[in-house]
C-alpha cells in the first residue's frame, strides 16, 4: 500500500527551503502511518463477547415485549 | 424523527451483519475518545445498541460506518455533558492509562504518539483520527462532527502540525530521553512498516 497524504500545495519559496518542505512531508507521512497503525491495532483485536451478547439479549427483549 | 417503519427480516439481518462488522472500528474510535479501554468499550456498546434501535431511520445506501461513528460521538459528548465530573475522572483515567501503557512489547513510538495525541484539543484529535486513521473523507468527517468541511480541514492540519511539534520537541512528561527521539523512532518505524507492504 502506498502512503499518500492529502497535502496542501507547497507554499515555500523556491530553492532555500524545499528540502525542509520535503522533510516536513516525510515526517507527516510517518505520523500518518503510525496513526493508522495505532487505530488498526484496536480494530484487529478480537471483539469481546459482551458486544454480541448485548445485541442478542436486546433483540430477544424487543421481540418478547411486542412493542 | 425516527420513523418506526418495519424493516423486512432480510433487511434487518443485513443491517445486523453490517453493524457487527463495524464493531471493531467503533471500538477503535471509542478508544481514541476515552483513552480508558473499559470506558471505551462501554461507550462502543451503548453506540451499537443505539444504532440497532435506530435502524429504521438509517437510509439504506448511505455510509453506515459514518452513521454509526456519528452516533458514538454524540453518545460520548452527551455523556460528557451529563456529568462534567465524570468526564474529569475519565480524563484522569485516560492520562493514567496513557502513562501506564508501558508494555515492554509495545513499540515505543506508539506510546509517544498516544501521549502526544492526548495533548491535542479533543476536536482536533477526533478530526485527525477520523481522516488520518478512520479512512473518512473530509466531507464524511464533517458530517460525523456536525461542522463545516473547511473546519475539519483546518482542525486536521492544525492537529498534524501540533502533533509533529510535540513529537519533535518531546514536550511531554516521560523518561527524559532527548527531545526529537520520538520523531526519529516514528520515522524509522514508518519506514520499516511501509517496507513491509
Amino acid at each position: 500500500m502506498v502512503v499518500t497524504m492529502p497535502d496542501r500545495p507547497s507554499r515555500a519559496p523556491k530553492g532555500a527551503s524545499s528540502s525542509n518542505v520535503e522533510e516536513a512531508r516525510l515526517r507527516q507521512q510517518a505520523i500518518g502511518v503510525k496513526l493508522r497503525q495505532m487505530f488498526d491495532q484496536v480494530v484487529s483485536e478480537p471483539v469481546p463477547d459482551e458486544f454480541l451478547d448485548i445485541l442478542r439479549r436486546h433483540d430477544k427483549k424487543a421481540s418478547d415485549g411486542q412493542d | 424523527m425516527i420513523r418506526r417503519a418495519e424493516l423486512n427480516p432480510k433487511t434487518e439481518a443485513d443491517f445486523k451483519r453490517d453493524l457487527v462488522a463495524l464493531i471493531p472500528h467503533l471500538r477503535a474510535f471509542a478508544r481514541t475518545l476515552c483513552g480508558d479501554a473499559a470506558a471505551a468499550d462501554d461507550l462502543a456498546q451503548d453506540a451499537v445498541l443505539k444504532a440497532w434501535d435506530a435502524r429504521a431511520s438509517f437510509q439504506t445506501g448511505t455510509n453506515m460506518k459514518a452513521w454509526t461513528f456519528m452516533i458514538l460521538r454524540n453518545q460520548f459528548y452527551s455523556e460528557k455533558r451529563r456529568s462534567w465530573r465524570q468526564s474529569q475522572l475519565d480524563q484522569d483515567a485516560a492520562e493514567r492509562t496513557l502513562v501506564a501503557a508501558d508494555d515492554p512489547e509495545a513499540p515505543v513510538a506508539l506510546d509517544e504518539l498516544r501521549l502526544a495525541l492526548a495533548m491535542l484539543p479533543s476536536e482536533q484529535r477526533e478530526a485527525l483520527i477520523l481522516v488520518g486513521a478512520g479512512g473518512f473523507a473530509y466531507e464524511e468527517a464533517a458530517e460525523i462532527c456536525g461542522c463545516a468541511v473547511g473546519t475539519v480541514k483546518s482542525r486536521v492540519s492544525r492537529a498534524r502540525r501540533a502533533l509533529q511539534g510535540v513529537l519533535e520537541r518531546g514536550a511531554y512528561d516521560r523518561d527524559g530521553r532527548p527531545a526529537g527521539e520520538a520523531m526519529r523512532t516514528i520515522l524509522a518505524d514508518a519506514e520499516r512498516l511501509s517496507g513491509q507492504r
